[in-house]
């Protein structure tokens, strides 16, 4: 590859030009070092965001659509009849209903008011398998409602049971006795926090059936529904709520007094608009920032050839093809917005790491906008040298030898 | 019979100066033959500069047919005669151009890379001809640590190092004293011994002196013959 040494003696030279213009290259890469350092800093801080959130969204469950009834003056809630309607639509793989209630509970001598009790049924364990950090779920013999056991939450250990998170722990929960058999697991996610209620002092999850025998509950106020993998979840939400309307009889004006429809999935779709979106503007201003550098760039390789007028004759003069001229210069204006583009590589994760920090997100790079920003300081490097170098090997030998 | 380098046939150069026509050159000709000597000798203006620019290839005659080592020079693209000039061609220049920023050796090297020699083989050359011209100790200075005479030294190195057919050297004396004017004539002469071709192209008697065989140039017409200053 006889070329080689053409590539390796103008990568040389170039860097020669850059150390010995060290102010003036500086300048003109600072364009680039910009353009190249917010893209990446940006799309990285924006997927980190939204990354984060999704992780909360699907480890909540994808898949699940909850629906939070609370009833008109007519039907207060959701009967058995119309769950199995639900469950009737098509893509619905199962309904779990959640009982719930806020009672007081009793430890030792310590009485403590406004704790959640949560009703579940097996169904919702077999699609929450990552509700406990410790202890056991209910066997199906607890599931009937027969025998008192119950999961606590974190902040019901605290706030309850004076931080005793022992398994076999016992206390009253509107005057039965129950057991702790579980402990639940910490729930940080965006979602758990849309539905928290910030006066509860704890949660406590207990089978179903007890919620119901403790209330003598009629109708279920909240329920969680599963589709499958192929379902189109905008689609079933559609149909979800065409059923709950008529159930409920109201129409769009009154619907969000009777019930409300949380769909996890068509929120992860919001997002992905959103970040989408954002990644473009954001990619869109920073290309703008890359085009000014592109600018800067033509225009040194532009006074860079006029300063070298007589080198390039010489040049021509021991034989230079144009070809090998106009490669010369081109590898000169690629390796200078090549440099430009690594240093703003460099910056925009920095700028990542620390957006991360102060944002508390997680720090996840983005090897797309690396190899974006490598590409685009690449391509520009080409764009913005073609007319320079195509000027330089268009010089008269002669003009080019006897310019002063 | 001698091997016959360049030779050069009714070669005329115009150049069109708004509505005037100008005739640098009229109806040149000329043969060299491998192993001469030869100096150009002319005053300002008369002409020497573009006779030398066409003799390298860095330009074309008007009409007439030039001939260097069997090519007919005529009709050809830039990417040719650069090709021909680094195989043909060892320029030699009054002010040196040397690249500033590259060492001896370097600036040796450049038209062996244009001429795609290996780089070992390169290497090989460039000690070669560092040695021929005297300057081997020098090889990693730059042009701005050696004097002027030396400049000019690693400036013949880089002509002779391609094995060009013609050494053409432009005033090579011009820029330096008397004294070191006087070693680079002598390696001239060296040169010349060792078989290569030289044309020097010169306004100064004394230095034209120094060839074999003189040819004056005057107002765009040749002579052969050494005359007395004009």
């Amino acid at each position: 590859m006889h070329n080689l040494s053409v590539i390796q003696q103008s990568i040389r030279m170039a860097l020669d030009n850059i150390r010995h213009n060290k102010m003036r290259s500086f300048l003109t890469m600072l364009g680039i070092v910009i353009g190249v350092a917010s893209v990446i800093g940006l799309v990285t801080i924006v997927s980190s965001v939204t990354g984060s959130v999704m992780d909360q969204f699907a480890s909540l469950g994808a898949g699940t659509i909850t629906v939070t009834a609370q009833g008109t003056m007519n039907r207060h809630g959701l009967s058995d009849k119309d769950l199995e309607k639900i469950r009737q639509l098509d893509g619905v793989e199962a309904v779990a209903p959640t009982a719930s209630m806020q009672t007081s509970a009793v430890y030792g001598k310590t009485v403590t008011d406004s704790v959640t009790v949560q009703g579940r049924d097996a169904v919702y364990f077999q699609h929450n398998d990552d509700t406990i950090q410790s202890g056991r779920y209910f066997n199906p013999a607890e599931m009937t409602g027969e025998t008192n056991v119950a999961i606590v939450d974190a902040d019901f250990v605290e706030n309850v049971l004076a931080g005793n998170g022992e398994l076999g722990t016992t206390f009253l929960l509107n005057g039965y006795q129950y057991k702790v058999i579980g402990i639940k697991s910490a729930d940080d996610s965006v979602a758990s926090a849309f539905m928290a209620d910030s006066s509860s002092s704890g949660t406590v999850i207990v089978p179903y059936e007890n919620v119901l025998k403790m209330t003598s509950m009629k109708n279920v106020s909240s329920l969680e529904v599963y589709y499958g993998d192929d379902v189109d979840s905008a689609d079933l939400e559609d149909r979800l709520q065409q059923l709950l309307d008529t159930l409920f009889d109201v129409d769009e004006d009154s619907r969000d007094n009777a019930y409300s429809i949380l769909n996890l999935q068509s929120l992860m779709d919001t997002m992905n608009t959103i970040q989408d979106m954002l990644s473009t503007m954001l990619g869109g201003i920073a290309s703008i920032s890359l085009l000014v550098g592109g600018i800067g760039i033509m225009n040194m390789m532009l006074v860079s050839v006029s300063e070298r007028t007589k080198e390039i004759g010489l040049r021509k003069a021991l034989g230079a093809e144009p070809a090998r001229i106009q490669l010369q210069f081109l590898i000169e204006s690629i390796t200078l917005s090549l440099l430009g583009g690594l240093i703003g590589i460099v910056l925009g994760i920095v700028i990542a790491l620390v957006g991360s920090k102060i944002l508390g997100t997680q720090f996840r790079i983005s090897y797309g906008a690396i190899g974006l920003g490598a590409g685009f300081s690449a391509a520009v490097g080409i764009i913005f040298g073609w007319m320079p170098a195509k000027r330089a090997s268009d010089l008269n030998p002669i003009d080019a030898l006897r310019a002063e | 019979m001698a091997e016959e380098i360049l030779r050069m046939h009714h070669i005329c150069k115009d150049y069109v100066m708004g509505d005037e026509v100008l005739h640098v050159l009229k109806n040149i000709d000329l043969t060299v033959n491998k192993g001469e000597y030869l100096a150009v000798l002319g005053p300002s203006g008369s002409g020497k500069s573009t006779l030398m620019n066409i003799i390298g290839c860095l330009d074309e005659q008007t009409s007439g047919t030039y001939r260097l080592h069997g090519t007919r020079i005529a009709n050809k693209t830039e990417a040719e005669l650069s090709h021909i000039r680094g195989k043909e061609i060892g320029f030699i220049f009054q002010s040196y151009y040397l690249l500033q920023r590259q060492t001896a050796a370097q600036n040796v090297e450049l038209p062996l890379i244009y001429a795609d020699m290996p780089a070992r083989k390169r290497r090989e050359r460039v000690n070669e001809v560092l040695e021929l011209v005297g300057l081997t100790d020098k090889r990693n200075n730059y042009p701005n640590q050696l004097s002027g005479g030396q400049q000019q030294r690693v400036a013949i190195a880089r002509a002779v190092a391609t094995h060009p057919s013609i050494l053409l050297a432009d005033e090579p004396t011009g820029a330096l004293d008397q004294h070191t004017g006087a070693q680079v004539m002598q390696l001239f002469h060296t040169l010349n011994e060792e078989g290569n071709t030289i044309i020097m192209i010169t306004h100064d008697a004394h230095i034209a002196a120094h060839a074999k065989r003189i040819v004056r140039i005057l107002d765009g017409v040749i002579s052969e013959g050494a005359l007395e200053d004009a």
